[in-house]
């Protein structure tokens, strides 16, 4: 067990250190990269005063390393903002302030959040259920017709991007066929049925391109893990297929895949955007998108860290579980 | 389970056949085995001997091997037994032990887990009833606190510790036949005797029958009564292990026979009418002054295998009779003069060199560390040795005594940790594996030619003229210069292996356990082509291996390696003669003895011994 | 960004693929992927072929024509199936009027430009950073396994998003998007890269080049880039149409290729509100980005197939039922090489 924990810190640790320097490589991208940040902020049309004033405003006289100073302060301690008339504060995490709206960042990410979570997280189950379902069977069944179907329609599930494939279940379902009503985002607290409806079909999009990926994943690693030796042993001991298939090569196979799983759900909340967009579903991918359009940095640069520490917790989680799964993992 | 008549054989094989595609693996055998006795299949790869152990089972049913011929285990017909059959004979009547006992379990799930899940498939009952059979039969294998460690995962096992679980498994349901696929193979000298002692235990108390597969003669020699030796599928000799393994009457079982490697000193303790057992000259070792080339006196005329090389007569001089010797290798690697320092005198070897005289490689206070914090461990932990010209010095002990990176230390693939390697000349090395020492995309001509264009030589006749030359003396066509790897034997590579050593015209090359890969015939032609090679070209050898016998056979000293340091050294006919370290003893005593009258002696001895220590 | 199968794993390296003339046979037995290549192959020429074929045509991809839509009802195109005519062989589009068969034979220079263009960076990057892990030592490996693992935590889609709202606008749009895909999408080669050459390096015939007196880098070109290569290409195969998706998803958010140059993503965002009244418009760019996809995948998968040591039975080049028996021969028989296993766990331990 003393291993095992080691093995956590060990991975906390490095957790933390790429977030720091994903903090670090995002700060310096997009403060210090562009021209003028004054000007973008304020406005074509703004005086050079007026853009003077702007630049005091947002300190960017200052050092490099003393802004992202105050950014790491801000996220850790808390921060004040001049809001012309009076002093703002902003407490920890605080991600900044937005140019547009002077809207803390971090209540924008929070509000946007929930959304984004209900979509990858419905997502998510249900691709592990099409994927590793159809991934167990095509490899049980392997050299039949059910593999070679499966097989082709893994195949163009992977080759379909996610907004081709959203597009086209909205015209058949919704408006050829008129079997479910144009998605439309509710929140769960609002409507939970209506909630449930408006997201029927993102999870759709989302999860049939994701399950073909995983049923390919599932099968391959079930093959393997049915060509290993300990599989040969049960055989010779007189288990039944489906005792070593269920039991034996079924645990080898789906550890790897749902440690990858978990890794995926957390891109996810990045990668979200293309169905957000498509759906209309009001989430921080549709926010970044905006924010892109209108160069509202504090809330792009939010964005992409709030992204990528779900990421890296995914990532962490995903050796976790993988490690919990398989323990030989954590001697090595 | 089909109760079985009384008085009928426990196996009855006729004419079995197994082929694979067109390969034809099991050409017509028949054998049958008597409740409680035991038969050992010996063969070399490709034999035919696991796949008939396989068939037994009918363990190559869906795999697309064609089998026929009759097959009864316990009175079920395996051929026309319905799945369902099948499966309560597998474990049930008859339980397999494989070879490797790390990949053959689980993982993911406790051994106690297994033995248990096994156990309920044939005896149904109730889980805790199963787990309690799982305890009982890791305690009869011989596993300490089996009750905690049935909680236990198989990669927190040591090798022996899974090869017992896995016998543990088979005994679960109290099979009648216990079928062993080379089930020591995996494991080292030490643990393989105390594996085999247990088989024997069991047979002794349980009146199991036992059929062993195994390339080893020496393993079946200490484990069954009677012997099948195979040979492409076929049976080539059966017979009571005594008498086969003493007076064999086939021609191929003599070969097999006189390729075994021995411990024994001399050849006058070998059975009469064996043929002359190594292809090392007895002269060679009972010549102690080892500071020279002693080989002058090479007789050559009751070699029987192996190509015969004109001998050419050397004195202390290394070999002038190098080909054309245009490609320059730099032999300035190391110019520092040797330090008088000796290495270790632990082994208590009288005679000394005069200082820095004739040698060609010497290490001093050898270290190597892997790892860091606490996981750090000295693979390598202070080893002193020299070389002198001429010579060979055999490096041998277990898996993780540190053997390896020594040898790897010693031609420079490694960085010492502390300590200091001083060579004069190349050295070069001799690998392990004949499938991964050369490069399949690369013709094995080219290979060989590696060492002369590193050294910067350009012209291609004159590379081709070398490397010809080079494959010739190793005893290969030397028209093959664009052969690939794959189409050579094992025992072949090897020797491309050495022609590639020997381009870079070495002083020294160190043999990492240049034969363990190979079958015993090969072995034998093989550590002849490097005897060979050493006389005319006075080259120095390091032998690295695990197998006691064959580096009792090629080296003139030996050092015994256990946990990174060596424990015992000395001129090779001390050390296996009158052994002073403990462990030294111990390797010594696991050895399988060919006499199987011996091999019961030396298995009390142990029982007694290990008693002792319990005691 | 469609992640490219996960599946090219660095096992591979250790035993050699076919070489050559084997590769393309065992490619060859594969019909579903000459089929493929087939497709792929004309999208290729289609791309190459575009001022040609518009040329033929007799259309310019930018050109509007009012009159061919509808203003009353929105900018419908006039004619049946979006207008297709002798003039405009797929019809024009919705609003503007300008001629489809012209914008998707551009867009087709676009998607397939940039996804090839980005494979060969990520490529070339992979390849000498990872080949700088395995072979740098101790230091360079650390480094570049940290760069790897940030930038494997980048989001990748949100930090495009991002970089472009803050690149200068003086970069041509495509030239952009190229270098942004390809420098957030090449530390899969080299994650396999870096694998496979630490595999390879613990082989023995690299062990014997080294003591042969060969330079490291000469060791990497001889011993290793070659038994690489089969691992890279497979998984390179499979980048190519990652990079058309993730070129279309930007173009489809409106931050990829800007208007008027014609891409098939961003026809899809505009067709998002015509596809009832002009199908096609729609179909159109779907439906060939769906192929492209779907072939360079089929091909992917297919050098995967050919190139993998152990694929051999997969492929039909003897019978299936000769096939499955060397299979089954090749898994009876394991012979004596368990002494290298054992020799591995010395090295491990």
């Amino acid at each position: 067990m003393n291993g095992f924990t080691g093995f956590l810190l060990r991975r906390i640790a490095g957790a933390v250190f790429v977030l720091l320097a994903l903090s670090v490589v995002v700060y310096a991208v997009f403060y210090v990269a562009p021209g003028n940040v004054a000007q973008i902020v304020c406005g074509e049309r703004c005086s050079p005063q007026q853009v003077a004033l702007v630049h005091d405003k947002l300190g960017l006289d200052d050092p490099l390393y003393l802004q992202y100073g105050h950014f790491v302060q801000g996220i850790f301690a808390g921060r004040d903002f001049s809001s012309g008339t009076g002093v703002v504060h902003c407490s920890a995490p605080c991600l900044g302030q937005s140019y547009r709206t002077d809207e803390q960042v971090t209540d924008l990410i929070l509000g946007k959040l929930p959304v984004t979570g209900s979509l990858v997280i419905g997502a998510f189950a249900l691709w592990l259920l099409i994927g590793v379902g159809t991934g167990v069977l095509s490899a049980w069944k392997r050299g039949g017709v059910v593999e070679r179907l499966l097989t082709w329609l893994t195949l163009a599930g992977t080759s379909t991007p996610v907004f081709v494939i959203g597009l086209l279940l909205i015209i058949i379902l919704c408006s050829t066929l008129q079997w479910l009503p144009f998605p439309q985002y509710v929140p769960f607290t609002d409507n939970p049925e209506q909630w449930f409806w408006g997201l029927l079909l993102p999870w759709f999009s989302l999860a049939l391109i994701e399950s073909a990926k995983y049923a390919r994943l599932t099968r391959s690693s079930m093959l393997e893990t049915l060509a290993e030796d300990h599989v040969r042993t049960f055989r010779a001991y007189g288990l039944t297929e489906r005792a070593i298939v269920g039991r034996h090569a079924l645990r080898g196979a789906v550890a790897p895949v749902i440690a990858l799983s978990a890794l995926d759900a957390g891109t996810m909340f990045g990668s979200a955007v293309l169905t957000e967009t498509l759906f209309g579903i009001p989430g921080i991918g549709r926010q970044l998108v905006e924010s892109v359009r209108t160069v509202d940095l504090p809330v792009v640069v939010g964005v992409v860290l709030t992204t990528g520490f779900f990421v890296v917790l995914a990532n962490a989680v995903a050796d976790v579980l993988y490690a919990m799964a398989d323990r030989r993992v954590v001697l090595s | 389970m089909t109760p079985v008549p009384a008085g009928a054989p426990l196996v009855e094989v006729a004419d079995l056949h197994v082929s694979f595609g067109d390969v034809r693996a099991v050409d017509g055998l028949s054998f049958t085995l008597e409740p409680g006795a035991a038969l050992g299949v010996v063969g070399e790869s490709g034999s035919g001997k696991s796949a008939s152990a396989y068939a037994l089972l009918g363990l190559h049913r869906g795999t697309g091997a064609r089998v026929s011929g009759a097959i009864r285990v316990g009175g079920v017909d395996v051929v026309a037994a319905s799945d369902a059959e099948l499966r309560s004979l597998r474990g049930g009547l008859a339980a397999m032990v494989f070879q490797d006992p790390l990949s053959s379990l689980d993982p993911y799930y406790t051994i106690g887990d297994q033995i248990a899940e096994v156990y309920r498939v044939h005896k149904g009952g109730s889980r805790r009833a199963a787990r309690a059979r799982a305890i009982t039969v890791l305690d009869r294998v011989g596993i300490p606190d089996a009750a905690r460690k049935s909680r236990s995962r198989p990669h927190e096992f040591s090798g022996g510790m899974r090869q017992r679980a896995l016998i543990a498994m088979a005994l679960a349901c109290e099979p009648r036949l216990l079928i062993a696929d080379e089930p020591t193979t995996a494991l080292d000298v030490t643990v393989q005797a105390q594996i085999l002692d247990l088989l024997h235990d069991l047979r002794r108390d349980t009146g199991l029958g036992l059929l062993l597969v195994t390339h080893d003669v020496g393993v079946a020699a200490e484990s069954v009564d009677e012997v099948l030796v195979m040979r492409a599928g076929r049976e080539v000799e059966r017979g009571p292990v005594g008498s086969v393994l003493a007076s064999p009457r086939e021609s191929y079982t003599k070969a097999l026979l006189s390729a075994v490697p021995r411990l024994s000193p001399s050849p006058g303790t070998e059975a009469a009418g064996a043929p002359p057992r190594t292809p090392f000259a007895p002269e060679r070792r009972s010549s102690s002054n080892a500071g020279r080339a002693e080989d002058a006196a090479e007789p050559s005329t009751d070699r029987a295998t192996g190509p015969a090389w004109p001998a050419v007569a050397e004195g202390a001089e290394p070999s002038p009779a190098r080909g054309a010797g245009n490609c320059a290798t730099s032999h300035a690697r190391s110019a520092a003069v040797p330090s008088p320092r000796r290495g270790s005198g632990r082994g208590g070897v009288g005679e000394e060199p005069a200082a820095g005289e004739g040698l060609v490689m010497e290490a001093v206070g050898l270290r190597k560390r892997f790892g860091r914090g606490r996981a750090a461990f000295d693979a390598v932990d202070g080893v002193d040795l020299h070389v002198r010209r001429g010579e060979t010095l055999g490096i041998v002990g277990e898996s993780g005594s540190g053997k390896t990176t020594l040898g790897r230390m010693l031609v420079g693939l490694l960085e010492p940790s502390a300590g200091r390697v001083t060579r004069t000349g190349d050295v070069q090395m001799v690998f392990q594996d004949p499938v991964s020492s050369l490069n399949p995309r690369r013709s094995i001509g080219e290979s060989v030619a590696d060492p002369l264009r590193a050294a910067g030589e350009r012209d291609d006749t004159r590379i081709r003229a070398r490397v010809a030359e080079l494959l010739a003396r190793v005893g290969l066509d030397p028209d093959r210069y664009d052969s690939y790897p794959h189409e050579f034997s094992g025992g072949q590579r090897q020797r491309v292996g050495i022609a590639r050593a020997l381009a870079a015209e070495p002083k020294l090359i160190v043999c990492d356990e240049p034969v363990s890969a190979l079958d015993v015939t090969t072995q034998a032609q093989v550590t002849e082509l490097l005897a060979e090679l050493q006389r005319e070209l006075g080259l120095a050898l390091v032998f690295v291996a695990h197998d006691l016998a064959v580096v009792r056979q090629v080296s003139d000293r030996v050092a015994v390696m256990r946990q990174g340091r060596i424990v015992e050294e000395g001129e090779v006919d001390v050390v296996y003669g009158e052994p002073k370290d403990p462990y030294t003893r111990q390797l010594l005593a696991a050895v399988p003895s060919l006499d199987p009258a011996l091999a019961a002696v030396r298995r009390a001895a142990r029982r007694e011994g290990a008693e002792a220590a319990v005691a | 960004m469609s992640e490219a199968l996960l599946t090219t794993g660095a096992g591979v390296v250790a035993t050699p693929a076919p070489g050559g003339r084997l590769f393309w046979r065992r490619l060859r037995a594969q019909r579903a992927v000459t089929a493929a290549a087939a497709v792929f192959a004309l999208l290729v020429l289609v791309a190459l072929a575009a001022p040609l074929l518009t040329a033929l045509e007799g259309q310019d991809p930018n050109a509007y024509h009012p009159a061919l839509v509808d203003s009353a009802s929105g900018g419908v195109p006039i004619g049946s199936f979006g207008g297709i005519s002798g003039d405009h062989w797929l019809g024009v589009e919705p609003q503007t009027g300008r001629d489809l068969f012209a914008r998707i034979v551009y867009g087709a220079r676009v998607s397939l430009g940039v996804a090839f263009v980005a494979t060969l960076i990520q490529v070339a990057l992979g390849v000498g950073l990872g080949l700088f892990a395995a072979l740098g030592g101790r230091w360079a490996d650390q480094i570049v396994s940290r760069v790897t693992d940030v930038a494997a935590a980048l989001p990748m889609l949100v930090i495009t998003l991002g970089l472009l709202a803050v690149a200068p606008a003086s970069i041509p749009r495509p030239v952009l998007i190229t270098l942004i895909i390809a420098g957030l999408g090449w530390f899969g080669t080299s994650k396999i890269v870096r694998a496979g050459a630490l595999s390879l390096k613990t082989l023995d015939h690299v062990s014997a080049a080294r003591l042969s007196g060969w330079s490291t880098w000469a060791i990497a070109r001889r011993e290793l880039l070659p038994a690489l290569a089969a691992p890279v290409i497979t998984y390179a195969v499979l980048l190519v149409p990652s990079n058309v998706v993730a070129e279309a998803a930007l173009s489809f958010l409106g931050v990829g290729i800007k208007p008027p140059t014609p891409s098939w993503g961003q026809m899809l965002t505009d067709a998002n509100t015509w596809y009832q009244a002009a199908p096609t418009y729609l179909l159109l760019p779907a439906g060939l980005l769906f192929l492209t996809v779907l072939s360079l995948t089929v091909i992917g998968e297919g050098v995967r197939t050919a190139l993998d040591p152990r694929a051999a039975s997969r492929l039909r080049v003897g019978t299936r039922k000769q096939n499955r028996a060397a299979e089954a021969a090749r898994a009876a028989e394991p012979g004596p090489a368990i002494e290298s296993a054992k020799s591995l766990e010395e090295k491990a331990s």
